[in-house]
């Protein structure tokens, strides 16, 4: 993916959130249609060969989806790794939400921060992982 | 005679009873929870992943505690548990060159872009038992006021414990993307080009349709991502000793996170599902060339879920091997015939066959015993009747 949309920016973020941040983030749960009950199945990955060929299974992973609907008719989707029921209808209603309020409403800015601390873990392991980047260094024998 | 009997129902809840005492183990020991597991016991989870071709750390932890550690047994519940699910599709192809990466090492360039990264590895490790991961200090509680009147700091407490976070906000976190070093080689136009095929199609599913020979790449490295870690490597190995005649270099062995992309229908724009740890190996290894085909450097390539740097690598061996055809190779070995290695490598099924001989064969063996007693019945018959032959070696 190029260029995310903001809200293909949020759905990965609460793909990535656990249960309890997309639970303390969302608050009340508004009134809702479930339109389709949280379901797990799976998802075949799909690599290539060599990085960059020719595409194969490489086997699947386990999703959890939902569809929720508003009392004001907004559709909101979940799609994430895991098995998680309760954070797949919570991410959704949030998808919902998210898609009626203006930007830069306090649940816009929750969702940044979550997406902010999600850049941070990453970051942080990465430089945990720069600690042990080789420095080569040469010794110079003779003259 | 053997007539067909019923039986065992009461044995077998007993057995149910008893698996799971053992299981247990002993009571006085706190139990395993699951997440214990998953955390600290994440390589045997990737290979149950792996092997159970299914991606889900939680199941892979509850596989091997439900089948006390055993690492086949578990990979037989994970694929057991896949069909009982529903498949929303396929995913986005993997993007390997975006992984977050947490380890990445090369064998033949030294200074490639990017660095060499070691990451959480036992490759510099002296295989030596560090007993501070098994000795707590509490058990010295009340006798030595040295041990039981300190803070327990941690830094005693467990080898584990040796973390140092002054580590983490020195460095500056490396590059987002990192070309793969086959991609190097491939822009000096050196190495074998991996290029989609013509209209880039689906893969090969071998868990919907059946397999048939000779296999194509994609459901060669199907079956091998699924394969078993030990009979890959073994055939691996082989290569390498002569018995296929590829002694290759690591071009590049990467661990990290890569972002699942999935499309559904009904929004018909990718979602990003979250990450998934991946371990992918390219092996380089040599290639004369041809008429056609300047000489150039050919490979093997190797992709598993998880930390899981030896399936990788044996993935990325046999994937070469079995290359054979392609590059009008004698295809003498084990490790070059796609029908062997795809037949074998299937660790539930080949477990499945080897363990099913410990069911009831009464009736078969019945056969086989009614057989062997004519025959030799018939022998001393014909014996009896030739008294002055040297029947040993007349026969």
């Amino acid at each position: 993916m190029t260029q995310k949309t903001p809200r293909q920016s949020w759905m990965a973020t609460l793909a990535r959130a656990s249960r309890s941040e997309i639970e303390t983030l969302l608050g009340d749960p508004p009134a809702h249609d479930l339109l389709k009950a949280p379901e797990t199945g799976t998802v075949m990955v799909e690599g290539r060969a060599g990085g960059a060929g020719r595409r194969f299974n490489l086997g699947e992973a386990t999703v959890t989806r939902c569809v929720v609907r508003l009392s004001n008719g907004r559709m909101g989707f979940s799609y994430a790794l895991g098995r998680d029921g309760r954070k797949a209808r919570l991410a959704a209603l949030l998808d919902a939400r998210l898609q009626d309020e203006a930007e830069g409403s306090g649940l816009h800015q929750g969702v940044a921060t979550l997406a902010a601390q999600q850049v941070a873990a990453r970051d942080l392991a990465s430089r945990k992982a720069a600690a042990t980047k080789v420095d080569f260094f040469t010794l110079v024998r003779g003259s | 005679m053997y007539v067909a009997v019923k039986g065992g129902e009461a044995a077998i809840l007993a057995t149910h009873d008893l698996v799971a005492e053992a299981r247990r183990g002993d009571p006085n020991v706190p139990e395993i929870s699951v997440a214990q597991i998953r955390e600290q016991q994440a390589l045997a989870c990737a290979r149950v992943m792996n092997e159970g071709s299914l991606y889900d750390q939680d199941l892979a932890a509850l596989a091997l505690k439900q089948a006390q550690g055993d690492v086949i047994e578990a990979a037989f519940l994970m694929r057991a548990y896949r069909t009982t699910l529903p498949r929303f599709g396929s995913s986005e192809p993997l993007d390997t060159a975006a992984m977050a990466i947490r380890r990445r090492v090369s064998a033949t360039y030294k200074d490639l872009p990017g660095g060499q990264v070691l990451g959480p590895t036992y490759d510099y490790t002296h295989r030596l038992f560090d007993f501070a991961l098994m000795d707590s200090p509490a058990e010295m509680a009340g006798l030595d006021p040295a041990v039981s009147g300190r803070d327990d700091t941690g830094a005693s407490a467990s080898g584990d414990a040796r973390v140092k976070p002054e580590h983490d906000g020195l460095k500056a976190p490396l590059d987002a993307t990192m070309p793969r070093v086959p991609d190097i080689l491939g822009a000096e136009g050196l190495m074998e080009a991996e290029e989609p095929p013509e209209g880039d199609p689906r893969p090969f599913d071998l868990t919907r349709d059946p397999v048939s020979f000779p296999a194509d790449r994609d459901v060669r490295l199907q079956s091998m991502a699924r394969g078993d870690e030990g009979f890959l490597l073994g055939l691996g190995y082989s290569v390498q000793r002569g018995f296929g005649g590829t002694h290759p270099f690591v071009g590049e062995v990467r661990v990290g996170e890569v972002s699942v992309e999935f499309v559904p229908e009904e929004l018909g724009f990718a979602v990003d599902l979250g990450y998934v740890t991946l371990t992918e190996c390219q092996m380089v290894n040599q290639f004369q060339g041809s008429k056609e085909v300047p000489p150039q450097f050919t490979r093997g390539y190797g992709l598993v879920f998880g930390h899981s740097e030896r399936k990788a690598m044996s993935m990325s061996l046999v994937d070469r091997a079995l290359k054979a055809r392609d590059f009008g190779e004698a295809a003498n070995y084990p490790a070059q015939q796609d029908e062997f290695v795809l037949y074998h490598a299937d660790n539930v099924e080949a477990a499945g066959f080897v363990e099913h001989l410990k069911l009831p064969h009464y009736v078969d063996f019945q056969g086989e015993l009614e057989l062997i007693r004519r025959i030799r019945r018939e022998r001393e018959e014909r014996l009896a009747q030739e008294p002055n032959t040297m029947p040993e070696a007349a026969e």
